[in-house]
Parts: C-alpha cells; structure tokens; sequence
C-alpha cells in the first residue's frame, strides 16, 4: 500500500518530495506553558483550587514577609527594639509591633542552644555531638567500613564523658566493666547455653557495679522482715563480712575508678544536669532515651513473641501500660512519684529521673517497632535456624534479630523523632528545653511580651532535625524495599 | 517449640527442671514470675516506708472534699462548692469532647490532604506537603501555643463590637459573635422543656431553657428517623431487584422519615434560637466556644491530620495501580475511581494506623494544660493534685483513666481488624 | 567530684540503705552547693540574665543563705519550679530551700509539712485592668473575664472573692505569667489577676504601661516567703536567721558597702553581735562568726535588694509599701539579734 502511495505521489508535481523539518510544537503544547496549563489549570476545578492556593499563598506572605525582612537584628531590649523601629519606620501600634526583632535571637541563641552550659566549654557538646553522629552512621549506613561499629560501642561513654565531665576514669571502667559482662556472655554461652550465659553476664554486672556484700545483706534483711523473723542480726553478721574484706573495695568498678583517677588524676571539668538546657537538653534526652530503651525494647519485643505464657503476659502488659498513658503523666510520674517507689534516702537529678522515665516509656515503642521487623521475616528464616539445630538464644542472636533490627531502623528513627519533639514536654516540670527557656527569657524586663521570634527560631531549629530524619527513613525505607522485591 | 525427646527412663529428677526443655520453659516461667512479683512488692514496700516517713497515708476520701476552685468550662454542673470528685468528672468530660471532637475533623482533614497531595495540581500538592511536613516536624506543644496565640492576637476583643461604630461585627445576620475569647454562637431552648421552665415573674412567659431531656429525646428521634430511612432504602431496593422498577419518590421518603419527626419534636417542645448579645464585659446568652477549646481542636486535628493524611496517602499508593486503569477501562471518572475502587481497598490498610492516631490525639489532648483547658489532666492532675498534696492517689487516677481509655480504643481497634482481615487460607 | 555523676547515680540507685535525711546543713556543706528551687520565670522575682546568671529578689535570698553557708554567693544551684512541682522538689530533699514567692498559709505549713522561715515580701492578689474598661472597683467585675495563674493560691482566693460578693466571672487559667500577659494585651480577658507585685511587675513592661490599672482592692492577704523541710530545725533556723539578718541589717543601718569596717567601728552591740565582732550567734546557729556578714557582703541588707531588683529605680517599680521596715511604718520587723 505505502508503495503504489508514493508512486501517485511522486508523479504529482504539488507533493513535496522531500521531508519538511520537524516543527516546535505550538507554543501552548511545551515547556513551561504546557506545564502550568497540564498541572495548574487543567480543568475548571482545578483552576479553582489553584487561584485559591495562589491566594492563600500570597495572603500567608503579605502578612509575615515584611515583618521577618524588616526585622530589628541589633538592639539590647525590647524596648529599645521598638525605638529602632519608631526611628526607621515611624511609629506603629499593634501587640506584636509592625516588624520582628530578632535580636532577641542574637543576645539569647546561645542559650537556647546550651542552656546554661559553661560557654567556654561548647566545644564540648559540638564534639559530642560529632562523636554520636560518627558512631551512629555505620548503623545507619551500611556501605561505610565495620570496623566503625567499635566507635559505635564506646560512643555512648565518650559522649557522656564530653557532656558531664569529670575523671575519665568512670565512663572507662564503666565501659570495660559493660565489655567484661560481654565477654562473659560470649564465653560462656559456648559452655552453658545462651540463657544461662545472659543470665552470668547480669550477675557480673551486679557484681561489678554493686556491692554484692549490702546486696545480700539487704535481701537478708527484707526477706527476714517479711516473715517477721529477728531484726538485723543475721544480716548483720553478714555486713561484717565487710569490715573483713577492707570495705572499700565494692562495687568494684567506682572504688577501681576512684584508685586509678588517684593514681593518674585525668579529668575534665564537671557539668552539672542542671546547667543543661535548650537544644543541647532535647537531644541528651532523646538520645539517650532511644540508645538506653534499644536493649530493653528488644527484649520486650523478644517476651511478646515469646511462646512463654507468664513472660508474654508480663511483656504485653508493661508494653499497653506505657503506652496507654500520655508521656506527660509520666514525666510528672517522675517529677513527683519516682521518689516514691525508690528505697529511703535514694535521690538522684531530675534529669537522671527523666531518662529513666523517657527510656522505659520509649522502650514500649521501640518493643513494637522491632515486633513489627520480627513479624515481618519470612517464617522460613525462623524454620531454618531451627533446622539448623540452633536453640532460641542462638538463632535469635545469629538470623533473626539482625535482619530484624536492620529492617526495623526507619520505625526506630521514626520513634526517635516522636520522642526528640515530645522532649518539650519537661517544660511542665521545670526544665529548661527551648520552649522552656521562650518563658524564661520572657521573664527578664529586657525581653517581657516578645512571642513570635522565639517561637519561629524553636520552630525551625525542630523542623530542620526532625525533616532530616525522616528524609532519611524514608529514603532507607525505598532502599529496604527495592531489596525485598 | 518444645521438641520431642524420648521420655526419660528413669523418673523425676530435679535437674531436669534446667535441663529437659519440657520442664525448663515451666521453669524459667515461674522464676520470672516471682522475679516480677519480687520487684512489684519491693516497689510497693518503698512506697508503703516512703509514705509513712512523709508522713501521709494512702487515701482517696480527699476526693469528697470541697474543690473550692471554678472550672469555665463544665458540660455538667460544678461550682467551687463541688467536689474534686466531681471536677475530675468535668475533666474527664472535657478531654473526651475535645477528643471526639478533634477526631472528627482530623480525619476529615487527613483524608482531604492525604488525597490532595496525590493531586495533579502542582500547586495543591506542594501546599499539602509543606502543610504535612510542617506539621510532622514540629512539637505539638509549639503548634498548641503558636495557634492560641494567633488567635488571641487576631480576633476582635468583645469590646470591639460595642458602639455605632463598632470595630467588628456578628456574622451570619447577628448570630454568630467570633471574639478572641471564643466563639458564640446561638443556643437551642425550648419553651415547654421536659426539664420544666422557670417562669418569668413579671411577664408570665414561660424562659425557654434546654434541659438533658430535651436533647435526648431529639437525638433519639433523629436516630430513630436515620434508621427508618435506611429501612425504607433496603426496601425499595429489594422491590427494584424484584420487579426492576424502583418505586417512586424514594427519597423524599426518606428525607421525610428524618425530618418530618424532628420537626415534630421541635414544635412540641416549643423551639428556639438563643441568640448571643454584648452584655457588660461578654456576650451572654448561645453556646460559648472557648478559645482553649478551639485552639486545643485546631491544633490537635491539625497535627493528628498531618500524619492521617501521610497514612491515607500511603493507603492510596498501596493499591495497585492496575485498580486504577482497570476503572478507567470500564469508564469510570476519577472521583468514581477514588470513591468506589481505590479508597473501599485502601481502607483495609488506613484503618489500623487511623486508629492508634486516634489514641495518640486523645493522648495528646493532655497538652490542654498549655492552652488552659480545663481538661482531667488540668483538674484532677493538676489542681487537685496541687491543692489536696494527693499526688499518689492523683496520678494512679489519671493515669488508670487514660489507660481505659486507650484499651477501650485498642479493643474496638482489634475487633475492627479482625472482621476486616483477609481471610487468608 | 570525685566520682562522676554517673556513678553518683547507680551508687544512688545501689540497694545501700542511705541514711535517712541526715542534716541539711552538714549534707550542704559536704555538696559545697546549696540547691535553692525558684520560679521558672517571673520578671524582678527570678529570671536568669543573658549569660545565665539568676536574678532576681527571691534569687538573693538563696545567695544570702549560700555565702552564709559555704561563703561563697555564687555556690548555689538553682532549680527552676513550676507551681506543680515546687512542693515535690522541696520534699524529695532535690532542693534544700524554697524561695519561690509561695505564699505562708496554714494547710502548706501544716498538712504539706514545710516550714516557713519568715517572710521576705508582704503581698496580696490585685486586679489590673484596662484603663478605658472604666472601671475604679473590682466590685465592679460581675460577668467579668478574669486571667489567672493555675496552681496558685490565686484561683481559690479569685473564687472566693466573687462567692462572697455574689458575682458571677469566667476564670481562664494559664499556665505561666508570660502567657497570661499576651492574653490579658489582646484582650482575650478583662481582668489579669495575680500578687499586687506580679501586676505591677508586669505592668512596668508594658509598651504603654499608663494604659492600664491596678484596682485598689486588695482581696487576699499573700505573706510570701522562702520555706524548708519540716523536722531540720537547725537548717530551718539558719534560713530564718539569714533573712532575719537581711531586715535587720537594714534597720541597723549596715550595708554591703559599709558591712567590712562597720563591725569593728561601731558602739552598737547589736550590729557587732549580728557581725559577729562580739558575742557567738554564728557559733550557735552552727557556723562561723562573721556567717551574717558574709550575707550582707554578697547580696546586700533588705532594702538594697528590694531597690536592686523591683526597687522605684527598677523598670518595676515597686514602692515599699508594707515592706517598708517597721520604724517606717512597714511590717518588716526582724526579732533581735541577741
């Protein structure tokens, strides 16, 4: 057909014989135009929704735009930002003032950064900081080296060593003390079985950071006090035990601390959790908060898998407990009740009190994250350790929890930017976190009836953090998912 | 787990309590057991020896003690001669309606910029991210605060609309008054009230009032009138799949068995509007939405929207797009599309996370305490607690009141799932 | 610090049996820091400044008690409290004294179990309204919408002052001042009440200060003052004698630039006892001799700390009023040293 086609064509004189250049297309067809007309303006409703955000758009701008550009950058009070305006706009009335006046950022950043934090030693949280992202990156990207996971197990001790202060010699015996029950349970578990080995390693963590000999003696003293027998006698006998021994020797780890740092005084100068605030406080709480709850979280996760009745039960009820109460109650559980349920006598920082509380209330949620990575593996990988003759601490320690921790991590991080905003919440027991510090700066005569600059400064300092992570699980989420299909 | 081993010949020994894995899972249970039950008695024994050091007894007769503070905000009735008994009810009442409330429209909210973000207007989609990422990545804390303070600083003072000139003016023909201390809005009151009426000394007339009563009785009419409506719909559409013809005027039938009895009710009663009016400081008079209230539900379905919408998106994605070309092929329109092939599917994955964002908001609701909303946390927990010195027995309530109510939303959560479950064979 | 804090904390959480409440005083000695709970905020009361140092009146009696202590001002921790929590951190022994204006009354001395060791400003909830409300009574606020602090005394005295008089108000509780301030500007409420000196505090910040009233009426009687545990006396005691010292040292005349010389230059037998020249009031209270010098060196007597931080010369401008001494016709009158 084409053939007896170009014959007629080619006999008649009015058909082009040869191919006319290929023509843009029409104006309204291509590049931007067609662009707005296709997405912007395709139908009537479309067009509507359109000018309307259009509108809403330019309404939001007119009104904050010239109050955030013409904002007051350089004056030392309020008041002396309103002057500045007087005198650079004329006089305006209005609560908020016609212009922001930042400077109330700049005579206070650095407070609502570090809260009251030694300012000649900022360097110390900047390289805290520094140190945790480097040692949480092997976890989080698994291209960079292994060998990195090292810097990943001392991170926390560096960290808290930066942050605190005080002789090196803690955060060291601390850590050989955490390694020392590693390796007891590495040992041992080759002798006695998984179980049996985790249960050695608690007991050498008792050992080492308690004083085993008042341990029993309290234990004694307790349960004599319960059946209602002789007061002390036994116990006391015991606690001479003691005086044998020399007494200062338990626990071991601080009394080792103690000898080394009079032996090689090392040390750094302290900080108070009181002297902490701002940012810098958000971050400590949220931080530690997700790393001390991760170990928790797998074993509750671990008990409500479990086909163990008592120890599921156990699990499933601490877990709906935590979670079924607002994180608020809990923070005021720990401001006003913690003392309560802990023995006479004992009393420690509220911040201490408050990474006690944010830790077993992230640990519920951490629990359901890592229970929804271990649901989602294949049964087959449960079967093939099983196959393979591991028992349940084996297979769970070699096959199942580190492809389920792996899968878990965007869940993980998605906790932790929940737990990193809801950190604001201990501005109702009397921290100082940023919104805490808003008050607080409100309350010098300098800066009395200032909102929104704060506000806006917290606000975008949240945003920034929280927007970064969840880019990145959702970026680790595509990536888990392209390996699975 | 337990596998099967060849019973041992010999009988009962005690090792085999660790060793056997029949016994030793018994066993590990049972050390558990009294290791859990050990540390929740060594709790209570502090707090029994902490107790009495402090001198203070565990006891809850404080809550039939005078409260002697006012709550602005009482859906039943409290004055400061009430008890902390019942400012916790009011509390209570107060966290469940600005729950309810902010439920519903954070859902509406979610789904329309969950769906909005998929739109193909540019524009819209971007302003549905910025409006979902805003929302995710900021404290709610800051939201609550941030809203409140726009609209006090935004809204007209009630003394504005004083005067021949007045600054601001009612909306919709003098009805509704929208000042920075709330929202007025008109009152239903009946002139025959169930309740029974006071009666006006000078003039004789009945003062309309609205009593409990009244609006059940017209609640349940409406319900009523709901499910007649539905009776007569199945009906006529079993005569259609009969006979094929559907009889007529169906729907105003239906209307009609909602409103005609309604109407009825309200005649009966003797219906009005009361209207909001300037009166000394405040309007008096209508329903008083407070500012805390409004700002605490904005916030809150603002904020829980935000991740109802990321929830639906996804649910939307979730359905293949084959769905959505089969629908076209059969020449379907978008929304018929949308709303009759992709959103029945999507719902089977919506629905779960849907729910336990309900349970975050109603816990988040305890942030009413930065908006001064009078909500359980703000009275029982907050008040209560600060004037009695009660904190143990205050906290225990509090915390056993949210726990209910989150395990009464987990058990309609998981009966919902288990009726919806693919059956998987 | 010998021992990090982090092991401070699991010897604490160790199952030692710690010896229950030993005495403050030695407790803080030991510390070499006196933990001293204040307000989270309240302009002239406590605030801490740009380089995050506290300010504030109640803040000088905690530095008055820290030089008295451990001879040093400086050596005080403050721990910010809310009204919810002031009561709690005071009994878990987190903080050894409370200088927090909270208010002496009888339930907190009694029930709670805290003593109060004086009084340190003589207060009373006011009203403050808008100047063009018109209105000069707060007899005048039936209907009214009244802003007032939660977990305060406020919103009981706020009750009963409208029962009383057989009005009618809408309470709307707020949570800090700073807030309750931006909703009383915007007009969200009619009425802004808190202690006389909260209102005049607040006021003097205003942008137009003269646009606004404090009603005459003075509807309850607020003695505020710093308080400790029951069951120390001896700290009770030390606290109490301090800020007795302050009042006292204003009457007699001794002042932080003139408290160095004036003990061994004086006749007066009561400024040499009270400096410790002569006699052993420091000895009995279970510290130094010049114990009340050191106060008065770090923070000056009464009247210097009144005039220093909500003073006339202040933005605040407080007058001294009933906290004017008792030979200027006040109420401060500070039992003799002797």
């Amino acid at each position: 057909m084409s053939e007896v086609h170009s014959e007629t064509a080619l006999n008649s004189a009015y058909v082009r014989t040869e191919m006319l250049p290929e023509q843009a297309p029409p104006v309204t067809a291509a590049g931007p135009i067609k662009w707005i007309r296709e997405n912007l303006f395709s139908s009537i409703a479309n067009t509507a929704m359109t000018l309307i955000s259009l509108y809403v758009i330019y309404v939001i701008l007119a009104a904050v735009l010239p109050w955030m550009v013409y904002g007051i950058w350089d004056a030392g009070s309020l008041n002396e930002c309103r002057e500045i305006r007087d005198e650079l706009y004329g006089p305006m009335d209005g609560h908020g003032g016609g212009v922001a006046c930042w400077a109330v950022l700049v005579d206070r950043w650095d407070q609502l950064i570090f809260g009251f934090y030694p300012s000649d030693l900022y360097w110390r949280p900047i390289l805290a900081v520094v140190i945790f992202l480097t040692g949480i990156a092997p976890v989080l990207y698994d291209s960079l080296p292994r060998k990195m996971l090292i810097l990943t197990a001392a991170m926390p001790f560096l960290c808290f060593w930066l942050l605190w202060g005080g002789s090196i010699w803690g955060p060291i015996m601390v850590a050989l003390g955490f390694a020392a029950a590693f390796l007891v349970v590495r040992q041992m578990s080759a002798v006695t079985g998984g179980l049996w080995a985790i249960l050695l390693g608690i007991l050498a963590l008792l050992f080492l950071f308690f004083d085993p000999i008042q341990l029993i003696a309290n234990i004694l003293d307790w349960v004599i006090g319960l059946v209602g027998g002789p007061d002390a006698a036994l116990s006391g006998a015991w606690r001479s035990v003691e005086g044998l021994v020399g007494g200062t020797i338990f626990p071991l780890v601080p009394a080792l601390s103690g000898l080394l740092y009079s032996i090689l005084p090392i040390e750094i100068p302290a900080v108070q959790s009181r002297e902490f605030g701002g940012f810098l406080l958000a971050v400590v709480i949220g931080a530690s908060g997700i790393i001390l709850s991760m170990p928790l979280g797998v074993i509750l996760a671990l008990g409500r898998q479990s086909d163990l009745l008592i120890i599921k039960g156990f699990s499933i009820i601490f877990i709906e407990v935590i979670r079924g109460v607002p994180l608020i109650v809990w923070l005021f559980t720990a401001q006003l009740l913690l003392g309560y349920f802990l023995p006479p006598g004992s009393n420690f920082d509220l911040m201490v009190r408050v990474i006690i509380m944010v830790t077993l209330f992230s640990s519920a949620y951490i629990a359901e994250v890592i229970r929804g990575g271990l649901a989602a593996l294949p049964r087959g990988q449960y079967e093939g350790a099983d196959s393979l003759g591991l028992n349940y601490w084996q297979s769970m320690q070699l096959i199942i929890l580190p492809q389920a921790l792996k899968i878990s991590i965007p869940g993980i991080v998605s906790t932790f930017i929940g737990l990193f905003k809801d950190t604001v919440l201990v501005v109702f027991i009397g921290l100082f976190d940023p919104i805490g510090f808003s008050n607080a700066i409100r309350a010098d005569t300098d800066w009395n009836g200032i909102y929104w600059e704060l506000f806006i400064f917290i606000g975008l300092c949240f945003f920034i953090c929280c927007f970064g992570m969840s880019r990145y699980s959702q970026w680790l989420e595509r990536k888990l998912t392209t390996d699975h299909r | 787990m337990a596998t099967m081993t060849d019973p041992p010949a010999e009988g009962f020994r005690l090792s085999q309590l660790l060793y056997d894995t029949r016994y030793r899972s018994a066993t590990i249970q049972v050390v558990a057991f009294f290791l859990v039950m050990a540390g929740l008695v060594w709790l209570v024994n502090n707090v029994v020896i902490n107790l009495s050091a402090a001198g203070k007894d565990f006891d809850f007769a404080f809550l039939n003690s005078r409260a002697g503070y006012d709550i602005n905000q009482r859906l039943i009735e409290y004055s400061n001669d009430s008890t902390h008994r019942r400012a916790a009810y009011v509390g209570i009442l107060n966290t469940l309606l600005v729950a309810f409330l902010g439920c519903i429209t954070a859902t509406i909210l979610g789904v329309i910029a969950g769906v909005l973000r998929l739109s193909k207007n540019w524009i819209v989609g971007r302003l549905m991210t910025v409006y979902v990422e805003g929302f995710r990545n900021i404290p709610l804390l800051l939201w609550i605060i941030v809203i409140f303070a726009i609209m006090t600083e935004s809204m007209p003072q009630p003394r504005d609309f004083r005067g021949e000139d007045a600054e601001a003016s009612m909306i919709l023909g003098e009805s509704v008054a929208v000042t920075n201390r709330g929202i007025y809005i008109p009152n239903l009151v009946f002139t025959r009230s169930l309740g029974g009426n006071e009666v006006d000394a000078e003039t004789g007339a009945a003062i309309a009032s609205a009593s409990f009563a009244d609006l059940a009785l017209l609640v349940a009419v409406i319900v009523a009138g709901f499910f007649a409506s539905g009776y007569i719909g199945r009906r006529a559409t079993a005569t259609q799949e009969r006979t094929g013809v559907r009889p007529p005027g169906v729907f105003w039938m239906r209307a009609g068995a909602i409103i005609l009895p309604a109407v009825i009710v309200l005649v009966a009663l003797g219906a009005t509007l009361d209207y909001p009016q300037l009166q000394g400081f405040n309007f008096s008079g209508g329903i008083h939405l407070r500012n805390s209230l409004i700002a605490l539900w904005f916030a809150l379905s603002l904020y829980t929207g935000a991740f109802i919408a990321e929830i639906v998106r996804a649910g939307i994605l979730s359905v293949s797009k084959g769905q959505t070309e089969a629908s076209s092929a059969l020449g379907m329109r978008p929304s018929w599309t949308m709303n009759l092939v992709i959103l029945p599917q999507a719902m089977r994955v919506i629905i779960p996370p849907l729910i336990s964002q309900f349970l975050n908001l109603t816990k988040n609701s305890s942030l009413a305490l930065a908006v001064g909303y009078m909500d359980v946390r703000s009275t029982l927990g907050g008040i209560t607690i600060n004037q009695t010195g009660r904190e143990l027995e205050g906290m225990l309530l509090l915390g056993g009141f949210y726990l209910l109510t989150s395990l009464i939303i987990s058990l309609f959560m998981n009966i919902y799932n288990n009726s919806v479950a693919l059956k998987e064979r | 610090m010998k021992k990090s804090v982090f092991l401070g904390t699991i010897a604490a959480t160790a199952l030692v049996a710690g010896a229950a409440s030993a005495q403050t005083l030695a407790e803080v000695q030991e510390r070499g820091v006196l933990n001293c709970g204040v307000t989270t905020g309240l302009t002239g009361f406590a605030a801490p400044n740009a380089e995050g140092e506290w300010e504030g009146f109640d803040v000088a009696v905690c530095r008055a008690v820290a030089a008295a202590v451990l001879g040093d001002a400086s050596a005080v921790e403050f721990v910010p409290t809310t009204g919810q929590t002031r009561f709690t951190a005071l009994a878990s022994g987190e903080i050894d004294l409370l200088a927090r204006n909270t208010t002496w009354t009888f339930s907190r001395d009694v029930d709670l179990a805290f003593e109060f060791v004086g009084i340190n400003y003589y207060d009373g909830q006011g009203f403050m309204v808008p100047r063009e409300l018109g209105v000069s009574s707060a007899l005048e606020l039936d209907g009214a919408t009244v802003c007032i602090q939660t977990g305060t005394t406020t919103e009981l005295n706020l009750a009963d002052f409208f029962a009383s008089n057989n009005m009618s108000y809408e309470p709307v509780p707020i949570e800090t001042n700073a807030e309750a301030q931006q909703q009383y500007l915007a007009g969200a409420c009619d009425v802004y009440t808190t202690d006389a000196s909260g209102l005049a505090a607040t006021r003097a910040t205003f942008e137009d200060p003269s646009a606004h009233v404090v009603l005459p009426e003075i509807v309850s009687k607020e003695p505020l003052g710093p308080l400790v545990r029951h069951g120390d006396n001896e700290w009770g005691d030390i606290a109490r004698w301090t800020l007795n010292a302050l009042i006292a040292a204003e009457e007699l005349g001794v002042t932080s630039a003139n408290v160095g010389e004036i003990g061994a230059s004086t006749e007066n037998p009561e400024i040499r006892r009270l400096l410790g020249t002569e006699g052993d009031l420091g000895a009995m209270l279970g510290l130094d001799a010049d114990w009340a010098a050191r106060a008065i060196a770090a923070v000056g007597n009464y009247g210097e700390i009144f005039e220093g931080n909500i003073g006339e010369s202040t933005p605040i401008g407080l007058a001294r009023g009933l906290n004017a001494q008792w030979t200027d016709g006040g109420l401060l009158y500070a039992p003799p040293f002797r």
